[in-house]
């Protein structure tokens, strides 16, 4: 997976979970639940929705790794392709 | 024969606005079916009906302020029994009005709402479901079908000016998807913004904000006024319950994970059961509730405050229990709740958010006599054997009204709780 179409899981992902956040102008090194005030639920609701839109397991131990849009979409970009091919 | 009256959602309403009925005459209705939508200050509600039969005549048109109590529409009969019973009779369709098969197709109000954002009718949408039901699904196909797979930009451009398309940001299109506006017809200067279709759409009538806090602000006076608030508090260490925990979720995928926080709940469950003096309503005399209607505290993204309950909490299962939880939670924050949901607790939650603050001493919600208040889970020092080591602890405060109990109930309770809380096994 592309950093474009990384960036597109996540932006999807957010959109569903936060609808207040405007991705365009969100500073992406931000962190999500400090920062863009997305409590534990909100949080889970997010990782879930990354984890089915690439078919991979988002472990626990992992979530800190998805804590920045810059992070989540290394991650995703990583993790993707992991599960794509 | 009966009335559908406009329902009290709590100790705080006294009317509401009838904003759409989701029924016609000759509709049968069964018990606990969705059959009006009512906005109240504090969200628009699904109200329920509580008897089978027909709806009769529709009392109120849509957009009318009543106060609670007013018959908004007359119920006729008795559903259950007008269908076939033993068939002695070759099994007849419905009275006479709405042609029966194609009548509105079955939904749930999230599909339904769904569909509203999407500006669809039920005509637009293929039900797929257990009979012909509409799924989200469906809705999101019907939706793709009429708005994606062309260009980004999902609207022609104005017939007029504007040869180029004007660029749109996904917030300003899910907005315009929402608010049903046309994209075409706003001019950002380059880019079409959120703040752009916002300025283009009128807020909805109400401030619900200021709604919000006027009705919070009248149960909070009368708490402070009428409950003598008493507080027990308690820190626990939890740090083998967060390993339980973390094994517990290890095996699972995301949605069926478990967070701390339906732990909590569980433990007030189990607590409440225990100690069912803290669980009930002050009506000039403690009144005992059945099972356990567990309020949980929410914010909603309007900034408001809301405690929707889990009806029948005691009968939840962590893993249960947290399913409600997100489920309830996500409705409550859009501020789409059912009216069951919004009658008072039989106890309340109200934690903060993680990182938040340590301690929190809560308000009771009349006519309730409890609330339970937990901190913030974190790292602390705390003494093992004598020594000082870190542990993640959490800090409990129970809230109890002293005309109900004394101290000793409460100190009883935050004990259950405790217990719950460590044995996380038995949850």
């Amino acid at each position: 997976m592309n950093q474009t179409q990384a960036r597109a899981v996540v932006v999807e992902a957010l959109a569903d979970v936060a609808p207040e956040i405007d991705v365009e102008e969100f500073d992406p090194d931000t962190s999500l639940r400090d920062g863009a005030d997305l409590d534990s639920m909100d949080f889970l609701a997010y990782i879930a929705a990354v984890s089915e839109a690439i078919e991979a397991d988002i472990p626990e131990d992992d979530y800190a790794r998805l804590d920045t849009l810059n992070l989540a979409v290394a991650y995703v970009t990583e993790k993707g392709s992991a599960a794509g091919s | 024969m009966g009335l559908f009256k406009m329902p009290s959602l709590g100790a705080d309403m006294d009317e509401g606005t009838l904003l759409e009925w989701l029924v016609k005459p000759g509709d049968a209705v069964h018990k606990g079916d969705v059959v009006a939508v009512i906005d109240t200050a504090k969200s628009a509600i699904d109200v329920e009906v509580f008897e089978d039969g027909f709806v009769g005549e529709l009392l109120i048109e849509p957009g009318t302020l009543v106060p609670v109590g007013t018959p908004l529409a007359r119920i006729d009969g008795d559903a259950t029994a007008a269908e076939p019973q033993e068939p002695p009779l070759p099994p007849e369709p419905e009275p006479e009005p709405s042609p029966p098969p194609q009548s509105a197709p079955r939904l749930t109000p999230p599909v339904r709402h769904l569909m509203h954002q999407f500006g669809l009718d039920t005509g637009d949408v293929v039900g797929t479901g257990p009979q012909g039901s509409i799924t989200r699904k469906d809705v999101l196909a019907a939706a793709g079908e009429s708005s994606a797979g062309g260009p980004p930009v999902a609207v022609e451009p104005p017939a007029s000016p504007a040869p180029s398309r004007a660029r749109v940001t996904p917030r300003a299109r899910r907005l315009a998807a929402k608010r049903g506006v046309d994209l075409g017809t706003l001019t950002g200067a380059q880019v079409v913004t959120g703040q752009d279709v916002e300025s283009a759409t009128p807020q909805p009538k109400v401030d619900r904000t200021a709604a919000m806090r006027a009705a919070t602000a009248a149960l909070m006076s009368r708490a402070a006024r009428e409950i003598p608030h008493y507080y027990v508090v308690s820190t626990y260490d939890i740090t083998e319950t967060l390993e339980w925990l973390r094994d517990f979720n290890a095996g699972r995928k995301p949605r069926e994970r478990v967070l701390p926080a339906a732990l909590f709940l569980r433990a007030a469950v189990i607590a409440a059961v225990e100690v069912p003096a803290l669980n009930g309503h002050w009506e000039q005399e403690f009144v005992a509730a059945e099972g356990v209607d567990l309020g949980v505290a929410v914010a909603t993204r309007a900034g408001g405050l809301v405690t929707p309950r889990v009806v029948g909490a005691q009968a939840l299962d962590l893993a249960g229990l947290m399913t409600h939880l997100t489920d309830l939670v996500k409705r409550a924050k859009a501020g789409r709740l059912k009216a069951s949901e919004l009658l008072p607790g039989s106890i309340t939650v109200s934690s903060l958010a993680d990182g938040g603050p340590d301690v929190l001493y809560g308000v009771i919600y009349p006519p309730q006599v409890a609330l339970v208040g937990v901190g913030a889970v974190a790292p602390r020092p705390w003494v093992v054997d004598g020594e000082v080591v870190v542990r993640s602890t959490v800090t409990v405060t129970l809230a109890a009204d002293h005309r109900a109990t004394d101290g000793r109930t409460g100190a009883r309770f935050l004990t259950a709780f405790g217990h719950a809380l460590t044995h996380p096994e038995e949850l």
